[in-house]
């Protein structure tokens, strides 16, 4: 993508049209191909893996039984015993965004966690839940948890401005989190190669050799880009058990 | 030649926008830093920290990428 104008970086997160006519009828694009990817790919894994129901677990079911566990200690380590009725929601939201990153990192893929639109209806629907779980479990008392306990009473008109913006940012946060971090990484890629293609049409033999170098970078970048996929899909998991234990417990 | 100021001060200002990076930098040297001291005091509890220390980072890490994400909006938005 090295044009004479320099490196079109963003070029990459472009959406298109999938699945031919029928596709562009209904504005099915590629990002939505994804996602629809992603589901069939988690149910198969686990309607193939537990097909078997072995009692010494073969490999898919190992890998199955490993993710869910890994999961549901998650959940009932941060939220407690009343953790179990959100572990569902909590291993979909991983298991989604876990598949949608990966995906994301082959070639020819697309990212649909590198959207904001995506990472932000998630957010939005993770904060809206654990503000009702909130209001659900405490009624309107769940608002005495914008004035944390202990805190001298002049303090308050400072404190309770501050936790509510805190609150309310919440979904920011964790949206841009997730879009910065595998947007950031697609670029980054994008950059490296751009540097290769400019290094060999503008130096020649020398810079075929030089582009060996950001040829490693991107190497490195990839085996980065994997840890970062699941850290991000483990990270947004972990905040949504936070929110929801706040939820539930009141700090 | 006339220098077009508008996209000077933008280019500036996204390069300025990314200084944000050097303190994700200076938490997750503290982050590891801290790390590697506590598994030399107890290296028996290298396994239970070390998911805490990858929590750590990645929260870290995105407060760089805050910063990339101002940038790339002065940038192209």
């Amino acid at each position: 993508m090295a044009q004479e104008s320099g490196i079109n970086a963003l070029g990459q997160f472009q959406l298109t049209t999938g699945f031919g006519a029928f596709g562009k009828a209904i504005e099915f694009t590629n990002s939505n191909e994804m996602m629809l990817l992603a589901a069939v790919i988690v149910t198969s894994l686990f309607v193939v893996a537990l097909r078997q129901r072995a009692l010494v677990p073969g490999r898919m079911q190992g890998l199955a039984e490993i993710s869910y566990e890994f999961v549901h200690n998650m959940v009932l380590d941060t939220i407690g015993e009343e953790g179990k009725r959100f572990f569902p929601f909590v291993f979909t939201l991983f298991a989604f965004i876990l598949i949608g990153n990966i995906l994301g990192l082959f070639p020819y893929f697309f990212a649909f966690t590198s959207h904001i639109a995506i990472t932000g209806a998630l957010a939005l629907f993770v904060f809206a839940l654990s503000t009702l779980v909130g209001f659900w479990y405490h009624g309107i008392g769940f608002l005495k948890f914008f004035s944390p306990p202990g805190v001298p009473g002049w303090l308050l008109p400072l404190l309770i401005p501050i936790e509510i913006v805190s609150f309310l940012s919440r979904p920011i946060s964790l949206s841009v989190r997730l879009f910065a971090n595998i947007t950031a990484g697609h670029v980054m890629w994008e950059v490296f190669a751009g540097f290769m293609l400019m290094l060999v049409s503008g130096l020649g033999a020398v810079g075929v050799v030089a582009a060996i170098i950001p040829l490693g970078l991107n190497i490195a970048l990839t085996a980065l880009e994997f840890l970062v996929a699941f850290l991000q899909a483990y990270v947004f998991a972990i905040l949504t058990c936070l929110y929801l234990h706040d939820a539930i417990h009141m700090h | 030649m006339a220098i077009d100021t508008l996209l000077l001060a933008r280019d500036v200002g996204a390069g300025l926008a990314t200084i944000g990076v050097a303190g994700a930098g200076v938490g997750i040297g503290n982050l590891f830093g801290a790390f590697v001291g506590a598994v030399g005091r107890n290296p028996a509890a290298r396994d239970k920290m070390f998911r805490d220390v990858l929590l750590g980072f990645a929260l870290t890490e995105a407060v760089a990428l805050y910063a990339l994400v101002i940038a790339l909006i002065i940038l192209f938005a």
